[in-house]
């Protein structure tokens, strides 16, 4: 996570190593140069492919594709935007759960707990990133499901009577359990990246904080926190970026709908779990190359999200360097 | 990878515009490429695709003992036991068949990339056009039925539905259990007021296929509606992937109701309802009676290929075929040899292998045309013909 860059090049030695290695013999510098490359023609020849892929869908629906709420391959009418909502609603409560709980998961992890039940609690959390998706999958429907059909609906139905967000027919399935889901999915990414990143926070902040008689919340609050703050960001960024692209497990829990949810108990589908689903059997006119579209379209709400996330990460290192030259 | 942002302008902008200039490249040279009309499109990219494919690699001229197929997964438990079966009598044939759904059977049949490939669906006229290996052959292999599974507390298998309640549930039009419809096709079974909760596969599948099939076929509602597909637009209900997840759901959930494919259903022993066939009987899915029912249309055709709702006292109307699809001329012909003996053996003496699978063995005039079928497959010269029947 320490950035070489940052580091100031030290004489002597290393200074002598460094300039030895940025005079690389020709064989040297073509082999990593092909190495580096590699990723650009990748994501190349990938988009080109897709987009290829996808043309006839483009240019037959135009931007109807896109603001079309109708997917019905019998009649060869393919319109992604229920498919889009339902994307962004599920990483949305997926993101709403699992950033405050994360971020406090990571803080006792980092701080909150003894050194023993550290260790372990941060393998735990790291054996749950390594559970296939598919498990967490079956779990959410097998288990979780009926949970929430019988215990958790009823008692949010209760609140608003049965109206508003949690209105409508009493499942299981849908989008607040895909929403679950994910976020439970998502919560390993998410705890131990930044972890990491809230302990390196340099200990002479910390202790210097500490010597001018901040309490232990003061500390975290104004002291670690910030200073991580870009870090976390990062770990919610990949946290979304998986939210976002996650496949069967979410077509197991939401319900594969080709409508919007009308509340959060309603079931849908996302772009991920559509591919997932009718992948296979795409044998009707336009069916495949809408398919391949709707990945295309993911792909782009990818890349938005990502750069959005590093603008914002980029604004956020300012203020921080602003705020210092201040002090 | 990038959680820690690095200080360095130039780090930063490169790995920034990467992706942007990716994207930005893609689809200018997408933009630039030819603007000709979209079937031309469709069969230059399935062909610049296909040798990406690892089936791709298999050599058509391999030696005569392997074949290769792809194609639909219903088709797979009973392809490989049937397979296997054929490998024990003849050890020098190995055939390798790949689930990779029907679709993608198809495309790499029509990229001429195996040996045979399978459908749920025969394939269309326009399917056909784009097959680069020249007449296409479509051989009936299986048949299999749709059983209407449901999950409601204290009511036993064997609830009565007619076609017209069957197609106004999955309308959304018979919204509740004790609806008067199904109460009085149902005298003595006690009803409950719940919502019918309605599931689907959510996955395309040769299941769904056939259902929405038999839902046109007895409902004009449905036929000018979601109509016939491997994926509809449904107009009610939730959608779970695959015969289990439909099944898992039915089985987990109250007062739910859906489609599962009989062999599932029987291997699971699951709940069924009888419904009422075109004779005015009410059929229980059953082996028998799925065969009782394909029995009843003996000249099937890759166009005209539905046998839903056929007449007959004992037909359970809800069924159809799966098909594998062949080239009239074979290249080579010790390897076209060897496909249509496999085939024909599939349709016929491997057909004992099928109803211990719980599929449903095809009935005799299907394999009498599976057969004729099979006989038009010639060698390379276009004349000899590759099925020597004894």
């Amino acid at each position: 996570m320490t950035d070489l860059a940052t580091l100031p090049p030290r004489p002597g030695t290393a200074g002598r190593l460094r300039r030895l290695l940025a005079v690389p013999d020709g064989a040297y510098r073509g082999a990593l140069g092909a190495v580096a490359a590699l990723f650009g023609i990748l994501l190349v020849v990938f988009v080109v492919s897709m987009v290829m892929q996808a043309r006839p869908t483009f240019a037959h629906f135009g931007l109807s594709f896109l603001t079309s709420t109708k997917w019905d391959p019998v009649h060869v009418h393919y319109g992604v935007l229920v498919f889009l909502v339902g994307t962004l609603e599920t990483t949305a409560i997926a993101m709403v759960i699992a950033v405050p709980i994360g971020l406090g998961c990571a803080l006792a992890l980092a701080f909150g707990i003894p050194q023993r039940l550290r260790v372990t609690l941060g393998t735990a959390v790291e054996l749950l990133a390594a559970v296939p998706s598919v498990v967490y999958g079956l779990w959410g429907l097998l288990v979780v499901a009926p949970w929430v059909r019988t215990i958790i609906e009823p008692a949010l139905a209760k609140i608003t009577g049965g109206h508003g967000p949690f209105g409508g027919s009493q499942l299981g399935v849908g989008l607040l359990l895909a929403g679950v889901i994910l976020a439970i999915m998502v919560l390993p990414t998410m705890v131990a990246i930044s972890r990491d990143v809230l302990m390196a926070v340099p200990e002479v902040e910390i202790e210097g904080a500490f010597a001018l008689g901040a309490t232990r919340w003061q500390v975290m609050r104004r002291v670690v926190v910030p200073s991580a703050r870009s870090g976390i960001l990062g770990a919610t960024t990949l946290a979304t970026g998986r939210a976002l692209g996650e496949t069967i497990a979410v077509t197991m829990v939401i319900g594969n709908t080709d409508h919007l949810a009308h509340s959060l108990f309603g079931t849908t589908q996302t772009m991920a779990s559509l591919i997932a689903n009718e992948f296979t059997e795409a044998t009707e006119p336009f069916h495949l190359s809408s398919l391949i579209a709707v990945g295309v379209l993911l792909l782009v709400v990818a890349v938005v999200v990502n750069l959005a996330a590093r603008l914002l990460v980029r604004s956020v290192g300012r203020q921080r360097a602003i705020g210092i030259g201040v002090l | 990878m990038s959680i820690a942002p690095s200080d360095s302008k130039l780090v930063h902008r490169a790995r920034w515009t990467l992706p942007v200039t990716a994207v930005a490249l893609a689809i200018g040279l997408a933009a630039c490429s030819s603007t000709s009309s979209s079937p031309t499109t469709t069969k230059a990219t399935s062909a610049t695709t296909a040798p990406a494919d690892p089936y791709a690699q298999t050599d058509l001229h391999a030696p005569a003992g392997t074949l290769t197929g792809a194609g639909s997964t219903f088709d797979q438990p009973l392809f490989t036991k049937a397979f296997y079966a054929y490998n024990q009598k003849n050890s020098g044939v190995t055939v390798n068949y790949a689930s990779i759904g029907s679709g993608g059977g198809i495309q790499q049949f029509q990229a001429n990339t195996v040996n045979f490939g399978a459908s749920d669906v025969p394939m269309s006229p326009l399917d056909i056009s784009k097959a680069t290996g020249g007449q296409v052959l479509q051989v009936p292999v299986a048949l299999g039925g749709v059983s209407i599974s449901y999950n409601v507390p204290g009511v036993a298998t064997g609830l009565k539905l007619t076609p017209k309640v069957l197609a106004d549930i999955f309308l959304g039009n018979v919204k509740t259990w004790d609806n008067s419809e199904i109460k009085s096709l149902n005298p003595g079974v006690k009803l409950p007021s719940n919502p019918i909760q309605v599931v689907y596969r959510s996955d395309g599948s040769g299941t769904t296929y056939i259902f929405t099939n038999y839902l046109s076929t007895v409902s004009t509602a449905w036929s000018s509606g979601p109509g016939t597909g491997k994926s509809v637009s449904w107009p009610v209900g939730v959608g779970q992937k695959g015969n289990e997840g439909v099944a898992g759901f039915i089985h987990t959930t109250p007062y739910t109701l859906g489609y599962v494919e009989l062999a599932y259903a029987i291997q699971n022993n699951f709940t069924y309802a009888k419904i009422q066939n075109a004779a005015g009987q009410y059929v229980s899915p059953s082996l028998s009676s799925v065969a009782a029912d394909a029995a009843q249309k003996p000249n099937i055709t890759s166009v005209d290929f539905s046998i839903v709702n056929q007449t007959g006292a004992a037909s359970y109307p809800i069924s159809g075929y799966s098909w594998a699809l062949i080239y009239q001329l074979q290249k080579t012909a010790t390897t076209g040899q060897t496909l249509v003996d496999v085939l024909d053996w599939l349709t016929h003496a491997g057909q004992s292998q099928a109803a211990s699978l719980d599929y449903v063995p095809l009935p005799a005039n299907i394999q009498q045309l599976a057969r004729a079928t099979l006989l038009q497959v010639t060698g390379p010269d276009g004349k000899t013909k590759l099925l020597t029947t004894s």
